[in-house]
């Protein structure tokens, strides 16, 4: 159905065919597969930026609940006021593939990203944020009672 | 079909506040199933994209890690009402959807 959809917009213009069919593939190639494949924190931080210094911030807020009964849905709200942000990314270091989620900001982006996440266990949520090309970190561990992963 | 995806835009002042939730099972192949007790295939989006006036302000690289039926905020400036706001996703197997729609 949305194939046949998809289709029928892609023949009614060229404009159209040229963003439809390449949007997708470009963004497929981008995708991070051996960082995001990972199945410890070290060695998906350091796919995922390889060779980079990371400091600790305290201009990073990440705001969890300390214990969450069903590991399935944990609400993060990450917030700074770190200049320049360019990517956040979140990691939770006891998940099967701790990397979980990366986002890139553009110029009129503020520092600011809430979304909702699956923790396998008793984890640190580790953010790391990309500020005027320096990597800084927060960290905060939460408990949960339920495998969110299953 | 109904689309899968619901946006709700609010502005204050010129920074404009987006919330998407995305209508999507976000399996990761862990999960078994309770009538035919095998794995449920892993399925899950692994690329979301904003745009703001044709211009990507934020875009997602996603695991299988972010919930089901996915929740996202994220803020922007230099906006005003009557701006067009595009998101489009795409998961694991292909499938694909996106909406338009004005900041009000």
């Amino acid at each position: 159905m949305i194939r046949r959809v998809f289709l029928k917009i892609l023949t009614s213009s060229t404009v159209v065919l040229v963003s439809g069919l390449t949007t997708p593939i470009r963004l497929l190639a981008e995708w991070n597969e051996s960082a995001f494949s990972a199945k410890n924190i070290d060695s998906a931080i350091n796919s995922y930026f390889p060779n980079k210094e990371i400091k600790r911030s305290d201009r990073i807020k990440v705001e969890i609940y300390d214990e969450v009964e069903n590991g399935a849905v944990v609400p993060v709200k990450i917030n700074t006021d770190l200049e320049n942000v360019k990517t956040i990314t979140i990691f939770a270091d006891k998940n099967p593939n701790p990397l979980i989620a990366n986002f890139n900001l553009g110029e009129t982006t503020l520092g600011f990203v809430s979304t909702r996440i699956k923790v396998s266990e008793p984890s640190n949520i580790i953010i790391i944020v990309n500020s005027n090309n320096t990597l800084y970190m927060a960290k905060k561990f939460v408990v949960v009672h339920e495998n969110g992963c299953g | 079909m109904s689309s899968s995806i619901r946006l709700k835009t609010k502005i204050r002042d010129d920074i404009t506040t987006v919330r998407a939730i995305i209508r999507h099972p976000m399996e990761t192949g862990f999960r078994i199933d309770d009538d035919t007790a095998k794995l449920v295939p892993e399925h899950y989006i692994k690329k979301i994209n904003f745009k703001h006036n044709g211009k990507t302000i934020f875009s997602c690289d996603w695991s299988r890690a972010v919930s089901k039926n996915p929740y996202l905020s994220f803020m922007f400036s230099d906006s005003k009402i009557g701006d067009k706001i595009e998101i489009s996703w795409l998961d694991n197997i292909g499938n694909t959807d996106k909406l338009e729609t004005l900041i009000e």
